[in-house]
């Protein structure tokens, strides 16, 4: 014990700037962990829903019983180990540049991210605004890989990828117009505080159109199927990172991943209450459960329900991948432009009016 | 003194990104240096605590704007060689222009015309003050007729934009998407039962 005391004062006496790193530190190594086994996951459950096994060689140090544990490990030193082909006639910097503008981004947008009651690394003011200009921050990436890598297919990718984004991120945008309509904030925690309540008082609720023009825009946004023609394999190979090998194609494949992440965290928060214990609202305060020491501690509002809602949506983007086959490009821009962006338009309004007159449970 | 640091680096950061975006030889260049350009100055604003005007800068100049320009310049294939014989017509001009901004910066800095001591920073707002929502109402009370005008224009602008492109070439072959979207399995496919065939 009285080493956790003197751990805890040592921890209070450091200065915030020190806090501060260790937490992103933290929330970095995670993160990353977070995206191998995604990786792997997405294998797996791909597999079962196709009636295969997925991966199921590689084990954890040869530990008995682990089988594909160990597989994302495997694949890293895979990539770690082979060599970076940088094209010939190609914008050398900006090569080298465009997998950490990609992946940067995805990254740093968790810093306003409330992961736990009161707690987020940076608690922004305008923390959403601060999302939606990071996550439109990472398309330059995927259009200077497209173009330094002076590549047809690559070039082509990158341009069906930044008039795809461009043309989705507008309908995200009015999604989230009225997710902070209902919260009167623009601060990610007073967003997840304000459903507080019941699952009723959720976002998803009232909101329920926003939720799936933000969920498909989301899909689109990271590029994912059934949205993926950026890089349509059957098409134009591997669209922008076509001319990646090794490691920089790695950074890639974990922007995806660390973006899906982010989108999947973003949607928990706006709409699905966030931190919020789903059994709130049915499960009485003063319940005898709530005393059992860990039980009680787990059904609470926490981080396990964050991560417990990421997880459920993650497993929809995979089923969809699963699912559906790639949209036609002109499809695509007709779903954004012409449905999505209407749908918000009219939800806005109508919310405007149910606000003015008291309906449903948001304060304006 | 950190604020101090901070702001010399990236002010020298803008300062060498804006001429790159003039002296690059590569078009490509010139924009990502104005990316550049507009994400320091969105730091040097967030140094003096505007950080919703920071982040909507970021925002609308970094997110979509510059997007679409790179997304033109790249496609097309611009003569930087031809674009710079009109160098010397602009000299005078240009000339003109710069002195008078120099003028006024002289005017605001040294002579102090607007009554602004900008050499002493930027005075620290108190704790728990949002930028967003002082804006917002400034906004939406005392300008609010301006930001209707402006939003009425805006309208008018997209609408124009969109009827620019709208024009129909006769003789273009046009897919009738309603038409795709309404199909039934039943007009394409038709299951047909029928008894095994015999053995041979």
């Amino acid at each position: 014990m009285k080493l956790f005391q003197w751990i805890g004062t040592q921890w209070h006496a450091l200065p915030d700037y020190a806090h501060s790193t260790v937490y992103i530190l933290a929330l970095t190594i995670v993160l990353i962990l977070s995206v191998a086994y995604l990786t792997l996951w997405e294998r797996k459950l791909i597999g079962w829903m196709q009636m295969r096994r997925g991966p199921n060689r590689v084990r954890l140090f040869g530990i008995p019983h682990t089988e594909y544990i160990g597989q994302p490990f495997a694949d890293v030193v895979k990539l770690l180990i082979k060599e970076i082909v940088i094209p010939a006639r190609s914008n050398k910097v900006l090569f080298r540049l465009a997998p950490a503008i990609t992946l940067i981004p995805a990254f740093a947008a968790w810093a306003v991210v409330p992961l736990f009651p009161g707690f987020a690394i940076a608690k922004v003011d305008a923390g959403l605004l601060y999302v939606l200009s990071l996550t439109s921050v990472g398309v330059y990436g995927v259009i200077l890989a497209g173009w330094a890598s002076n590549s047809k297919y690559a070039f082509l990718g990158a341009m069906r990828s930044a008039a795809q984004i461009v043309a989705y991120e507008i309908a995200m945008g009015f999604a989230l117009v009225g997710v902070l309509m209902a919260a009167g904030s623009l601060n990610l925690g007073t967003i997840v505080e304000q459903q507080r309540g019941a699952p009723a008082h959720w976002n998803i609720v009232w909101l329920f159109p926003l939720f799936m023009v933000y969920f498909i825009s989301g899909v689109a946004e990271t590029n994912r199927a059934p949205f993926d023609v950026a890089e349509g394999e059957s098409e134009i190979v591997a669209g922008f990172h076509v001319e990646y090998s090794g490691m920089a194609f790695a950074l890639f494949f974990l922007a995806e991943y660390a973006n899906m992440i982010l989108v999947t965290g973003l949607t928990a928060i706006f709409f699905l209450g966030g931190w919020l214990s789903p059994l709130d609202g049915y499960l009485p305060a003063d319940s005898a459960l709530r005393s059992v020491p860990l039980l009680g501690l787990a059904l609470g509002d926490g981080l396990q329900w964050l991560a417990l809602k990421i997880f459920l949506l993650l497993c929809v983007f995979l089923w969809l991948r699963a699912t559906f086959p790639r949209y036609r490009y002109d499809q695509i821009m007709r779903l954004g432009w012409k449905i999505l962006i209407p749908i918000t338009i009219v939800w806005i309004a109508l919310e405007g009016v149910l606000a003015w007159f008291h309906v449903g449970p948001w304060r304006v | 003194m950190l604020v101090e640091i901070l702001f010399y680096s990236f002010a020298t950061i803008v300062v060498l990104a804006g001429a790159g975006v003039i002296m690059a030889r590569n078009p490509v260049h010139a924009a990502l240096s104005l990316v550049l350009c507009f994400l320091t100055s969105a730091v040097l604003w967030m140094l003096i605590e505007a950080e919703f005007l920071a982040i909507v800068l970021v925002l609308v100049y970094v997110g979509a704007v510059m997007v679409l320009f790179l997304f033109v310049v790249m496609m097309l294939d611009i003569n930087i060689e031809e674009m710079r014989r009109g160098f010397r017509r602009y000299v005078v001009p240009g000339a003109v222009i710069t002195a008078m901004l120099v003028a006024e910066i002289v005017g605001v800095i040294v002579q102090r015309r607007l009554g602004l001591d900008v050499t002493r920073g930027a005075v620290p707002l108190p704790p728990g003050y949002s930028n967003a929502t002082d804006l917002g109402i400034a906004l939406f009370t005392r300008y609010a007729y301006a930001i209707e005008i402006a939003a009425m224009l805006l309208l008018v602008a997209i609408i124009a934009a969109i009827s620019l492109t709208m024009r129909r070439r006769r003789g273009l072959k046009v897919q009738d998407i309603a038409a795709q979207v309404g199909v039934r399995a039943s007009d394409r496919l038709r299951v047909v039962k029928m008894d095994a065939e015999p053995r041979q």
